[in-house]
């Protein structure tokens, strides 16, 4: 089933990605030919089966001890920062 | 000639003082200056802080200390945090981004006193199979500058088949060491899901994704997978297993090892592959190893199954690409909405972007269970197609890629032709199984690979068959003209 242009608008919404009137004829196609590509899947009989999230049988997410680890180096991380003051990255104004 | 020698025979003239790591980095940082320009495969040099590293090993090993990586270069793909040096995913969108720490695999090489000659260029993102989708441009394959090297470790197979150094990192999430390795000739490993700490390596899609590493020979690559192996308690995939010795594992006689031999793999697969691969086998048997014929009936449906599963991971891994708190920054966003659609749609290349748009499409509100669940369950029955095969094999043959190396531009327009480059490489992943690919023989002058998988944490099973391989045949040790 191919892909509508208004279809794709809506996923470039939610994927927050601005795509160009350019662009847009190119991902409708792209886009519409990878899901029609994939459509082979619901041909496949499932019915009564697990679905596998990890690779490996038995896998539990670890927990570790409710101690403090880590030290603070957030002017070292935040020195890729486009816009940082006192410590808080800036955005533009959200709440008016 | 030095960059010909084994990283055993390195550290013998390394240990027997007959060369420094200062004088062995200048000699790679030599060929890296003539020789790269040709292929673009690598992103950042790092020649100050390699010849630092280098006299740091010197001084180690006049100290005393002695190990199979001390001195020896390396180049890391581009996709592993470097602590104090730009880590690009070749991309844009981290084009000014300098890495505040080391990734776990960084950090264990630079341990054992590897020394990094720079980060190689690879796919944007690590999503393609062509080292195309690159912000810095395609890596040309040494064997052939007009073709491809693959993806999306090009840059890393690229240099290492090219010697620009002894060893290089990859990672691979359908076939991104594999594939590259086999259309450049060298040999390249993805190790079993959880082998390898993905601590500080860029996560493209999270359950698939594996580090490992690009060698000449399946033994230097053992010697590499040995210090790059093992728990990690930053990686809460990392699966706690005792790391064998896999040098020490090489030699075994390969007597009464059972390899399968997949038939879908073999069907429609072009007749001069076929013979390579049947010349291979032929070797194998006068081993001493056993062929059986084995069936994965829903292998075909890797491909599909792969580009539902890893396009959704990756739309949730690359949420955090923002403009916000590191990477590119749109200019003058009029608010936030902007800022994030512009940064993004500007920071990211075509491929990511249908990549994300496909994932966020298959696990959005009405799809969710149509796709994504579908394909988590389709992936299930491969893993238990393999499981099945196992009980019956000791280890998987069968070529690594369709066809070797294409021409640079061949197939970037369409997606799903490129997509089913990968048709061999990605049950392994979806099942999180090892795998390698070997050079076995060459089509129309460019490099072919053999793929052997095995089953989970069989990495010394496969690394000896690779080097049992390799020690009775020399296509391992071709070099492209020019390279030599």
């Amino acid at each position: 089933m191919s892909l509508t242009r208004q279809d794709v608008e809506k996923i470039a919404h939610l994927a927050r990605l601005s795509i160009t009137a350019q662009e847009m004829p190119v991902y409708v196609t792209s886009l519409s030919s990878i899901v029609d590509f994939v459509d082979e899947l619901s041909r496949v009989q499932t019915g009564h089966v697990e679905p596998m999230a990890h690779p490996l049988e038995g896998q539990h997410q670890r927990l570790r001890a409710d101690v403090v680890s880590e030290t603070d180096h957030h002017e070292k991380y935040q020195a890729n920062a486009p816009a940082v003051q006192a410590g808080l990255y800036l955005v533009p104004r959200v709440i008016e | 000639m030095l960059h010909n020698l084994s990283i055993g025979d390195l550290a013998d003239r390394l240990a027997t003082k007959q060369i420094s790591s200062v004088e062995l980095t200048r000699h790679f940082l030599g060929r890296i200056e003539r020789l790269n320009p040709a292929l673009n495969a690598l992103i950042t040099l790092t020649a100050e802080l390699a010849l630092q590293e280098a006299e740091a090993a010197d001084r180690r090993r006049a100290a005393g200390e002695r190990g199979p990586l001390l001195g020896i270069p390396l180049i890391h793909k581009d996709i592993f945090c470097t602590d104090g040096v730009r880590t690009s995913c070749g991309s844009r969108m981290l084009d000014n981004f300098t890495a505040p720490y080391d990734a776990t695999v960084v950090a264990r090489l630079k341990a054992a006193g590897a020394v990094m000659l720079g980060k190689a260029n690879m796919d944007e993102f690590a999503m393609g199979s062509s080292n195309e989708t690159s912000y810095y441009g395609p890596v040309r394959n040494p064997w052939d500058t007009s073709k491809v090297p693959g993806g999306s470790s090009g840059g890393s197979a690229a240099a290492a088949a090219a010697r620009l150094a002894p060893f290089t990192t990859g990672t691979d999430t359908g076939g991104s060491i594999r594939q590259p390795a086999a259309l450049t000739g060298v040999t390249g490993v993805k190790p079993t899901y959880g082998r390898v700490s993905r601590y500080g390596m860029v996560a493209f899609a999270s359950s698939l994704d594996q580090a490992g590493v690009f060698a000449r020979t399946a033994a230097d690559a053992a010697i590499v997978l040995k210090a790059m192996a093992g728990f990690d308690p930053r990686d809460s995939t990392s699966i706690d297993t005792p790391v064998p010795d896999y040098p020490a594992d090489l030699e075994r006689p390969l007597t009464g090892l059972k390899i399968g031999l997949l038939r879908e793999f073999f069907d429609g697969l072009e007749a001069r592959n076929t013979a390579l691969i049947q010349d291979a086998l032929k070797i194998y048997r006068s081993l001493g190893a056993q062929t059986v014929e084995v069936s994965l009936p829903h292998l075909p449906l890797s491909v599909p199954t792969y580009y539902v599963v890893a396009p959704a991971e990756c739309s949730s891994n690359l949420s955090r690409f923002d403009g916000v708190r590191f990477g590119y920054r749109c200019e003058n966003p009029t608010d936030l909405l902007d800022l994030y659609q512009r940064s993004r749609g500007e920071g990211f290349g075509a491929e990511v972007k249908r990549r994300i748009m496909t994932g966020t499409y298959v696990l959005s509100a009405g799809y969710f269970d149509a796709y994504y669940l579908k394909a988590q369950k389709v992936r299930r029955l491969i893993t238990d197609d393999f499981r099945a095969a196992f009980e019956q094999v000791d280890l998987l043959i069968g070529p690594t890629t369709p066809t070797p190396a294409f021409a640079i531009g061949a197939k970037i327009d369409d997606p799903v032709t490129m997509y089913l480059n990968d048709i061999y490489t990605i049950g392994a992943n979806l099942a999180g199984l090892p795998g390698l690919s070997l050079p076995c023989g060459f089509v129309d002058g460019l490099p072919m690979g053999l793929q052997l998988i095995g089953p989970h944490f069989s990495e010394s099973r496969l690394l000896n068959a690779a080097h049992r391989f390799q020690q009775a045949t020399d296509w391992h040790s071709r070099s492209p003209r020019g390279y030599e």
